[in-house]
């Protein structure tokens, strides 16, 4: 019945055209306006993705919602859209961010709204374009243009050192694409003219090429997801970017990386894939474990969460190279829950910046006496983040140490150290600002959270826990998919 | 001798192009300051009758004229029309420009249209004379264009130094040539090509000749190490001039460039193959790093001018059909951007005031965010970020010399196009995210806001749909080679 619709292109278009009708309102006497359209923009974005779900053929690997037209033909680049059980979740989780952070920048952006409201819904698309993509310059054309909106983000509306995050955030993350460009230009001679991702799966590919292919691929994505020693451009790109900004960062761009390298590096470099897995395993574990470290000594609240956030996406990297469908699913559910849960605690942390202006755990104390919603929330957040059983955050951990163990007990024991650490450093975090008393006069006179604040935290609570109940339909989207790729990454692909 | 009327219809629009600018040059005597936008309007109708006359005379077949001096074919149809666009576009951008800095000469219009002229004999030479000839009526106008503000002493420094080292590039092009003719007897661009697949001859003295020859090119092109001219020309001559340099003449270096190499001396490409290569990796190493320390846009421009060129010649070195139809897409990608660029400088500047620190950029998105969109998008083009028409450029190119076995030169290219990256977002940043020293409306002239608009948003509709473009740099390439 909707197989007619281009669903796909429409979750690309429709935020691409509501960000330009956004701008179009022009300057700061239609900033209520452009507000308006912002957010009807992104809950139609969001609307139009909805329908993935429930006519979504969970049976098949195969893609589904698939487009095809031919676009660049002296090139064989074609417009070619689609999605499986590994990309369609993070269609609708990116839609569904987007109309949050429109909600969480209402009131708090008053310089140059249009500019920035735009900003997000064009991003939107583009991210969704990066998913959807299945012809690998397509691929690369949304994966770099998706830098454009960001780095204005970051550079524009961020905090006082905005300028050198959103520098290092954009050559950092080119550093990578560009290798990756030159493997895409390598892959279409190899296989004979042509930039179908897919065709790229079949192609047989002698080891040193797999493992060159490989870096470039690995380097790109290492860079996005963020992985150790190549994160350091997160950090301050978090610090520094609004709130919104933060909370796409976190909840989405991050997980581009992750997608890449189930995309790109498993099929197209199985070998390859399996020679380096105990490089990557490695550096996975050490961000697990040092970088949580190096969270706990934060005394800024963003880094604090930043930092957590490269933990968490260790685990991910470590499921998926792994290469067994616990850890695998596990990497999923993992990247999909960080996805609320980054969002939730960005979105809090912007909550009390917008009232006390300090995002120093030192500056606050004792926000339970005047802000015991936003201390409740904020509980649940803490727990999930630091990955409590009966939230999102425990399922996928859980899954990729359950994997681990089956490959090697030292992995299983170095990831589950996580557990300890990432209580240590998220709830001394809630202590310190929630409990304790009043030291700070501005504290004493705040007050809780309006409506629209209880609105988003609430939508990020609900789902934080519905997952960490019953992911199951999450999950059942993914198993067709999941097993088709590492039936394709069991087998070599050597000539 | 006998001629046909015949053999100068290929020629008509060069023909009508010299008795329009004639014409020019004598009514413009009689033609009071106040009344100088006649000369104004009478240069951009003579490029439009030469786009009309191309146009229609265009047949798509090659045909060759004046035993053998001149060619027209479809690579010399389209380029000579998209210079005339080029020409025309810089002349819109610069009026305002010229006119408020005592420029709006008629020299200055006909002097425009000499080195126009110029330019189409060598977009159309198939004669190694020929090619010499447009290109010195080219350069000779020049550096009277460059020179042209008497007062100004950088003005007159950079026309010096452009006329030393312009003659010493023509000398060692003349001299090269002179050897190439030594060994195949022939000036006539097929003939040595045929002459030299028949037998090579004195390998040694050819070779001799084709690094003089390269080296020459490689003047003109403005590629290091044969650099030094370009920053201080650019930077020393007024922008209207900078943009008839950084944009028209490229075209014309281009088709030069592709006579000589790709039509006369295919033969030798596993020769120049290797010049080039060195050429390109040093262009964009000196390019790129050397504009990371400019504080003047015009500057940063110019040597962002030596980097794109490294990238055209990536495109060249692939030396097959595919390689050039990359290349010329390269251009006509640069030209329409570089235009834009220049042209901002221009809409920036006013009475007594020259935009072109790079710090009069500052804010640009608080005084006006239009026109800060389109600098926007022009520098990511130049940056090469999809999805812009730089992007496809950078892509067609890499792909050319990924296909000719170079994937180490790919990787050079993309590492320097990183650091390329670096200044182009610096211009991003002024603009974006600081705050304005300089509150001064913004009140351009009604026909350049259009054309800057268009311009700008061309580089971001070519990038999103650039295949009518790619389809007819490959097509001309494949009708003419």
């Amino acid at each position: 019945m909707l197989a007619g619709y281009p669903l796909l292109s429409l979750a690309i278009w429709l935020p691409i055209c509501a960000g330009i009708l956004v701008l179009a309102t022009g300057s700061e006497r239609h900033a209520t306006l452009a507000r308006w359209i912002a957010l009807l923009g992104s809950i139609l974005a969001f609307a139009v993705t909805l329908p993935l779900y429930p006519n979504f053929d969970t049976a098949t690997a195969n893609m589904q919602f698939v487009e095809f037209m031919a676009w660049i033909p002296t090139y064989h680049i074609n417009y070619h859209l689609g999605v499986d059980g590994i990309s369609m979740p993070f269609v609708l989780l990116n839609s569904f961010t987007t109309v949050l952070v429109v909600i969480a920048g209402w009131q708090v952006i008053q310089n140059k709204t249009s500019q920035y409201m735009a900003a997000f819904l064009i991003m939107s698309g583009l991210i969704n374009g990066v998913f959807v993509a299945l012809d690998a310059m397509l691929f690369y054309v949304f994966f770099e243009a998706m830098l454009i909106p960001l780095f204005l983000v970051i550079g524009i509306w961020g905090g006082p050192r905005r300028v050198y995050a959103a520098v290092k955030f954009f050559l950092y993350t080119l550093l990578g694409s560009l290798l990756m460009l030159v493997a895409f230009i390598y892959l279409y001679f190899q296989s004979g003219g042509s930039f179908e991702i897919i065709d790229y799966y079949a192609l047989p590919l002698s080891l040193p090429v797999q493992i060159l292919l490989f870096v470039a691929f690995f380097l790109s994505f290492a860079v996005k997801v963020p992985m150790w020693p190549v994160h350091t451009w997160l950090p301050d790109a978090h610090v520094e970017a609004p709130t919104g900004g933060s909370v796409v960062l976190a909840a989405i761009t991050l997980k581009i990386g992750a997608y890449g390298f189930m995309r790109f590096n498993l099929p197209i470099t199985p070998d390859a894939s399996h020679y380096m897995t105990g490089f990557i395993v490695t550096i996975s574990l050490i961000a697990v474990v040092y970088i949580s470290l190096v969270a706990l000594v934060q005394s800024d609240m963003k880094k604090l969460i930043a930092y957590s956030s490269i933990s968490h996406m260790g685990f991910v990297t470590l499921g998926i190279f792994l290469f067994n469908n616990i850890g695998m699913e596990g990497a999923l559910l993992q990247m999909i829950s960080h996805g609320f849960i980054s969002a939730a605690m960005f979105l809090s942390i912007g909550v009390m910046y917008d009232r006390m202006h300090t995002r120093q755990i030192a500056d606050y104390g004792g926000l339970v006496n005047k802000m015991p919603v936003f201390a409740a929330f904020l509980m649940l957040f803490s727990m999930a983040n630091a990955g409590l059983p009966g939230t999102s955050g425990f399922v996928g951990e859980f899954m990729v140490i359950l994997a681990a163990i089956k490959v090697n007990f030292w992995y299983a024991f170095a990831a589950a150290t996580t557990l300890i650490f990432g209580a240590a450093y998220t709830l001394w975090m809630y202590k310190r600002v929630i409990f304790g008393e009043i030291t700070n006069p501005e504290v004493a006179r705040l007050k809780d959270i309006n409506p629209r604040e209880f609105g988003f935290l609430a939508a990020l609570a609900v789902l934080t826990l519905a997952m960490g109940i019953y992911p199951e339909p999450v999950t059942k989207v993914m198993h067709v998919t999941v097993d088709n790729l590492l039936a394709h990454v069991a087998q070599s692909k050597l000539p | 001798m006998n001629f046909a009327l015949s053999d100068l219809m290929p020629l008509l629009p060069e023909v009508f192009l010299l008795a329009a600018v004639c014409g020019i040059l004598i009514l413009d005597l009689f033609l009071g300051q106040d009344q100088r936008y006649i000369t104004y309007i009478l240069t951009l109708a003579t490029l439009a009758g030469c786009g009309w006359l191309t146009f229609s005379t265009a047949t798509g077949e090659t045909v060759y004229t004046m035993h053998g001096m001149f060619v027209d074919d479809l690579l010399s149809d389209s380029l000579k029309l998209i210079l005339y666009f080029t020409v025309a576009i810089s002349l819109v951008y610069s009026r305002e420009y010229i006119r408020v800095r005592g420029m709006f000469q008629g020299e200055f219009f006909t002097l425009t249209l000499f080195a126009t002229l110029g330019m189409m004999v060598m977009i159309s030479a198939n004669h190694f004379l020929t090619l010499y000839i447009g290109l010195e009526l080219l350069s000779l106008s020049l550096y009277a264009l460059v020179a042209l503000q008497r007062d100004s002493a950088i003005a007159s420094e950079a026309a010096m130094k452009y006329f030393v080292l312009g003659a010493l590039a023509s000398g060692m092009l003349l001299y090269g040539m002179s050897m190439v003719y030594g060994t195949t007897d022939s000036l006539e661009i097929p003939r040595i090509a045929l002459v030299l697949q028949a037998d090579i001859g004195n390998r040694m003295v050819l070779i001799f000749g084709l690094v003089f020859i390269v080296a020459g090119i490689a003047f003109k092109l403005g590629v290091a190490p044969f650099h030094m001219w370009l920053p201080d020309v650019y930077h020393g001559a007024p922008t209207a001039v900078t943009i008839f340099i950084g944009t028209a003449t490229k075209i014309a270096a281009f088709a030069f460039t592709i006579r000589i190499l790709a039509q006369g001396l295919q033969v030798l490409s596993p020769d120049w193959q290797q010049m080039l290569a060195i050429m390109a990796v040093l262009s964009m190493a000196v390019g790129n790093i050397a504009a990371i320390a400019q504080t003047n846009f015009k500057r940063m421009l110019a040597y962002s001018t030596i980097s794109h060129m490294g990238f055209l010649l990536l495109g060249l070195l692939a030396a097959d059909t595919a390689g050039y139809s990359a290349s010329m897409f390269y251009v006509l990608a640069y030209v329409l951007t570089g235009l834009g660029s220049f042209g901002m400088i221009m809409l920036l500047s006013r009475q007594g005031f020259e935009a072109d620190r790079l710090e009069d950029l500052k804010g640009l998105n608080q005084r006006n965010p239009w026109y800060a969109f389109m600098l926007l998008l022009l520098m990511f083009s130049l940056a090469g970020l999809p999805p812009t028409i730089g992007f496809y450029a950078k892509l067609a190119v890499l792909q050319a010399v990924v296909h000719a076995g170079y994937t180490w030169l790919a990787v050079v290219a993309v590492i320097f196009s990183l650091i390329g990256a670096f200044y182009y977002l610096r211009v991003v940043r002024l603009m974006y995210f600081e705050k304005p020293a300089d509150m001064h409306p913004l009140s351009p002239p009604a026909d350049m806001q259009v054309l800057i608009s268009a311009n700008g948003l061309a580089v971001l509709g070519l990038g999103i749909l650039p295949q009518p473009l790619m389809a007819l740099c490959a097509y001309a390439m494949e009708r003419s080679l």
